[in-house]
């Protein structure tokens, strides 16, 4: 599958700003971060920020950007337009918890209330996110178990460690946050391989022969195509990455999404404020790296069945 | 509405023969005629004079080479939207922009409220949808609905552009949801098939598999069979006459 860059973005970006609201709408509420309006303002506003940026980016690979709103219509059969619901709604009580937070530095109570339904909000989003792909029979990868619990696992990661380094950057030193970062790495991790190994070793149960319904008559070759240069089914479903290169490119999400950020939360339970503060902000970094690599291919490595048709022996 | 219908009072598709079908592309090119200029106006190119002209088309021909040895064959398979009873195109259409008709089935894309997102044609096993790049929104089959019910065309062009245009008869049209119409009786002579049923998508359209093909011995028996029926005397109408016993005892 051809990766969308915004796509890409939206999915990494908006998974670590639901990720961080969900760790300030749980944790906020029962007092384990600072309650302070600044801290509030400037964990919320980056949580925020970050989804809308990755929302409003997701709008930049439709055709008719300026039609979007009409995406939140059909939540009874689609999964994208439940997506776009449930992050419109998490708006809702992240603001009121905000304005609590912010304003009243109140976490507690129908504050604290806001809280959890905005963190759950954020997981319906992200189930939702998820189900887009996993719904989808045509593409093999996609089509299985793991796919909703890594875009889940991830935005936890990815938010725990943005609140490691929120808690460094405002001198609170902690070892749970650091530990919350390595689990939740860990388990990231543990789902990722579970969902590549599942992937890698899934029966192709679609053939050309299938397809076209021609395998009584013996063995389909494609003899001439129907036209001379890719079509769009060809270049939005036929994008194919070299195998050498997917198994690099699998490393290189492995170190800088998994591996990097484990470490740095372990050598950071260990370090004080300012040298923690900095390996935080490079934990951060790496995993966002290491998590658009893993995006990016979700995206390359994923096979459609239409291709058969052009020649794909097997998908 | 993105929900689908629960019955259709018809299921209007096309039946393709792959026994006469002679990859001819009459059928893709008078398609991209028509509908240029029809429901899914305008069905862009792009860099049409260019190194890498490509665009949106509604109907592919590909042709396949099956089998090996003397048992090969070429067989030539148009490929274009198969307006499933139960699509899956339609139902992740996140705007309602996709939707199928209660009355005949026909699955269209509303090209004013459509988005372009694409995930219409993820969920599509067939390839069957093309984005046009230039318009943003998404293109596909419309079963020529700006034809069939087209009371300013004369009856006979009341068809699909491809059905109209294919010169060998290897395309049909009609209801496959009334099991007595003429394109019903055919996949049943026929035993027409659908395209990856294993998806649940249940494909109205049907295709006729390539008739069993006679074998050099077999062929050269019939043709022996004829020369001594038709008197057999090397000119050009008995060797006529031995080909249209060949055909006719099919």
């Amino acid at each position: 599958m051809h990766p969308a860059y915004s796509v890409i973005i939206f999915t990494t970006a908006s998974g670590a700003g639901y990720g961080l609201l969900i760790w300030l709408g749980l944790l906020g509420p029962l007092g384990w971060v600072p309650q302070t309006s600044a801290f509030g303002f400037v964990g919320l506003g980056l949580a925020l920020l970050l989804i809308t940026v990755g929302l409003l980016s997701s709008t930049a690979h439709l055709g008719h950007p300026e039609r979007a709103w009409r995406a939140l219509t059909q939540w009874r059969t689609s999964w994208l337009s439940r997506e776009g619901v449930a992050a419109i709604a998490t708006y809702v009580p992240a603001g009121l918890f905000g304005i609590g937070w912010v304003f009243l530095e109140r976490t507690d109570g129908l504050f604290a209330l806001m809280g959890v339904l905005a963190a759950a909000l954020a997981i319906v989003t992200l189930i939702c996110t998820g189900m887009i792909y996993a719904s989808l029979p045509t593409i093999r990868a996609w089509h299985q178990p793991f796919v909703v619990p890594v875009y889940i696992a991830l935005a936890l990661a990815t938010g725990a460690l943005l609140l490691t380094f929120l808690l460094l950057l405002f001198g609170v030193v902690t070892t749970w946050a650091p530990c919350l970062s390595i689990i939740t790495v860990a388990t990231a991790w543990g789902l990722k391989t579970a969902s590549w190994a599942h992937v890698d070793t899934a029966e192709r149960t679609y053939t050309i022969e299938k397809a076209t319904g021609l395998g009584r008559f013996g063995k389909v070759r494609p003899l001439e195509p129907p036209h001379t240069q890719p079509n769009y089914v060809m270049r939005e479903m036929g994008y194919q990455i070299g195998r050498k290169h997917a198994q690099k490119l699998r490393r290189i999400a492995l170190l800088c999404a998994f591996l990097v950020p484990g470490l740095l939360s372990l050598l950071m339970l260990l370090a004080g404020q300012i040298f923690g503060l900095l390996l935080a902000i490079l934990a951060v970094i790496s995993a966002a790296i290491g998590v658009l690599v893993e995006r990016w291919l979700f995206f390359a490595e994923a096979e459609h069945v239409s291709m058969l048709y052009y020649g794909r022996e097997a998908a | 509405m993105t929900a689908l219908p629960e019955t259709t009072a018809k299921k209007l598709g096309l039946v393709i023969d792959l026994d006469t079908c002679v990859g001819c592309q009459a059928c893709a090119t008078s398609c991209k005629e028509w509908n240029t200029g029809g429901y899914s106006a305008p069905l862009t190119d792009q860099d049409p004079y260019g190194a890498d002209p490509h665009g949106a088309w509604l109907n592919r021909v590909h042709s396949y080479e099956v089998g090996d040895g003397t048992s090969s064959r070429t067989v030539h398979f148009p490929r274009s939207c198969l307006h499933c009873e139960t699509p899956a195109c339609v139902t992740v259409c996140p705007t309602g922009a996709s939707y199928k008709r209660a009355e005949d089935g026909i699955v269209l894309v509303n090209p004013d409220t459509c988005i372009g997102c694409k995930l219409c044609s993820w969920a599509c096993p067939y390839g069957a949808r093309e984005y046009d790049y230039a318009d943003g929104v998404m293109k596909k089959c419309t079963l020529c609905v700006d034809r069939i019910y087209n009371e300013t065309l004369s009856p006979e062009d009341r068809i699909p552009a491809c059905v109209r245009a294919c010169p060998t008869g290897a395309r049909h049209f009609g209801d496959l949801g009334d099991p007595t119409s003429a394109v019903s009786r055919l996949v049943a002579e026929r035993g027409g098939f659908d395209l990856l049923p294993e998806t649940g998508f249940k494909p109205v359209n049907k295709y006729l598999p390539p008739r069993p093909r006679s074998t050099g011995a077999e062929a050269s028996a019939q043709m022996s069979g004829a020369k001594a029926d038709a008197g057999d005397n090397g000119s050009l109408a008995s060797r006529f006459f031995a080909w249209a016993d060949k055909v006719l005892s099919r």
